[in-house]
């Protein structure tokens, strides 16, 4: 089902069937156009599809921005190993409620771009590895993989043809840090969710020390629409180097939270004025994060902007997971930092020191400093301290922790300055 | 231990899901739902998970105190999981934490004495558009206020 209404602005590729009558079945799927494209895929070349999907310009939606038919091309096809596909299903970073529409709502879509990989890369397993939280999702996506089974979509033989493949769920239980590939790909195996060193990457050495294509939810979910409609039509609705649309996740301070299938690129501004309904109470714009927890904030001046891979990189964020949360004139940014440093430092998975010790260390002096008994110098070092966690871990948890911290005190000092000699403009303190 | 037929079926099932001699893959899933069943990871469930997998009891329990939701001791009937994570304490998830807390007069991962209701402060379950949002097990209440928490928490403990 639908949790909000949907906006006259959106471009509905990937969200096309919501609303439909049990959209999430395979009838519906069916009778929409659902495996069309993998039929069509199967009479393609692997090297075709992995083409088509580089054509379309589509960049990972988990939040790396990564080229995703680039990530398919480094799988060694011919490797004698056994190949698989991984979806990564552990939606966690703060902000981000998207992968779990897509899965509720047409669990086939994102079958049929896990088939659609596995032609291309000789791949004959798929994994989709579901957050704990999730549950309901488990239910509905195995419902969905048997009935792809029964209508001869999984399986053997597939629509006449010699290729095979089998899909499954897997539940996590209970990490964001099993988000990180190579810490998805180690609970996936019965372990601890601790990152791997890399290289080698997963596309060598992923699954079961196999080859393997892991991609986020919505990334898979976009490959039906590329093999269908083409690639170049695809990457024709956003900005260059940035195709398709993208799930927006609208939260915060926003009169009509939701989420919304925006092109790449649709200004941030009218993001949050004219899908969002602007900011409620007639309050002033104060911030964004424009995509998810770990990136840097944006301040209100520096919202006019393209909302793809690039243009929010150049301002010196990131377009992330795609979870927009705004804040209104009223939000005290001290309080933001320790509540976005207390989750990092619940969820830091304490491999590297920098990040377990650098996140302990920040949540305790942004609580010092919040609850108004910190010191001056307090605002310096927890700049000073997260600079020092940046590019020092195994995987990006400690960068996710430092880069908006950073940022935070950057561009709102005062406040922190403020806190420092006992006073909250906002009162929370 | 013996567990459920349907619990049984989906063990069987979780073994054979993934390539030959890489059983322990199933392990995580078969704890979350023998918790399901049993209401912990009691020490005769890490057994039995570590038998069926072909991995030491000890390997078992260093996953067990990774993963937050898997649970040493049961928690109550209807486990109360608040978000305050950033979307939803921008909307009020805080406020809804503390009322719970009060009304309830327990804290985190506390449950009333007649074991009906357990609380939890959670991390961001995925609900952030539809914030402040709260999970009961495994159930999503969206859009959430502190009076419909009130009357959800007086129904909570009337379910038995």
């Amino acid at each position: 089902m639908l949790y909000n209404e949907p906006s006259p602005l959106e471009v509905k590729v990937l969200t096309r069937r919501f609303g439909l009558p049990n959209s999430a079945s395979i009838d519906t799927y069916l009778a929409t156009g659902g495996y069309q494209a993998f039929r069509k895929a199967l009479g393609m070349k692997p090297e075709e599809i992995i083409d088509e999907v580089k054509t379309s310009n589509l960049r990972g939606r988990g939040g790396a921005g990564f080229p995703a038919g680039m990530k398919w091309s480094f799988v060694p096809r011919t490797s004698p190993k056994p190949k698989y596909i991984v979806v990564n299903a552990d939606e966690s970073e703060p902000g981000t409620c998207k992968d779990r529409l897509l899965m509720e709502n047409d669990p086939h879509q994102l079958i049929e771009g896990m088939l659609i990989a596995g032609l291309a890369v000789d791949a004959h397993a798929g994994y989709i590895y579901v957050r704990g939280e999730y549950r309901y999702l488990i239910d509905i996506l195995d419902k969905a993989i048997a009935e792809a089974y029964r209508h001869g979509y999984l399986g053997r033989n597939l629509l006449g043809s010699n290729f095979h493949f089998d899909a499954y769920t897997h539940t996590g239980a209970g990490a964001y840090e099993c988000g990180e590939e190579s810490a998805l790909l180690e609970s996936l195996e019965g372990k601890r969710g601790v990152p791997r060193i890399r290289p080698p990457f997963p596309a060598v050495v992923g699954a079961f020390q196999c080859p393997t294509v892991l991609n986020n939810v919505e990334t898979y979910s976009a490959v039906p629409a590329i093999i269908r409609d083409g690639g170049a039509a695809f990457a024709a609705l956003g900005t260059p180097k940035n195709g398709g649309t993208r799930l927006f996740c609208l939260s915060g301070h926003v009169n009509k939270p939701g989420v919304y299938e925006l092109p790449m690129g649709f200004n941030l501004l009218r993001m949050i004025e004219e899908v969002g309904g602007g900011v409620p109470g007639g309050k002033k714009l104060k911030a964004v994060i424009p995509g998810g927890s770990s990136c840097p904030v944006l301040t209100a001046g520096e919202c006019d902007l393209a909302m793809d891979f690039d243009s929010v990189a150049k301002a010196g964020s990131m377009l992330g997971s795609g979870g927009v949360v705004v804040m209104d004139e009223d939000t005290c940014m001290v309080r933001m930092a320790l509540r976005i440093m207390r989750f990092y430092a619940h969820e830091s998975c304490g491999w590297c020191i920098p990040c377990r010790e650098g996140t302990t260390w920040l949540r305790k002096m942004l609580a010092r400093l919040h609850g108004g008994g910190g010191t001056a110098s307090d605002v310096s070092l927890i700049g000073e301290l997260a600079r020092n966690m940046l590019g020092r871990t195994f995987c990006p948890l400690g960068d996710a922790a430092a880069m908006p911290t950073i940022a935070l005190v950057e561009k709102f000092r005062d406040e922190f300055e403020e806190h420092a000699e006992g006073r909250c403009r906002y009162s929370h303190a | 231990m013996t567990f459920s037929p349907e619990l049984e079926a989906k063990f069987d099932k979780l073994l054979a899901s993934y390539p030959p001699g890489r059983q322990r893959s199933a392990l995580i899933p078969m704890l979350m739902f023998a918790q399901d069943e049993v209401g912990a990871v009691t020490p005769e469930v890490v057994e039995e998970v570590a038998r069926r997998t072909g991995v030491e009891a000890l390997q078992v329990e260093e996953v067990v105190t990774y993963y937050s939701m898997l649970r040493r001791k049961p928690l109550g009937k209807h486990h109360v999981q608040i978000c305050t994570n950033v979307s939803c304490m921008l909307r009020g998830g805080a406020e809804l934490w503390e009322h719970a807390c009060r009304k309830l007069g327990i804290g985190n991962k506390e449950v009333t004495a007649d074991g009906q209701v357990s609380l939890e402060e959670v991390e961001c379950i995925g609900a952030c558009s539809w914030a402040p949002a709260i999970q009961v097990n495994y159930d999503f209440y969206h859009d959430m206020t502190v009076e419909k928490l009130d009357r959800l928490l007086d129904d909570l403990r009337k379910i038995h």
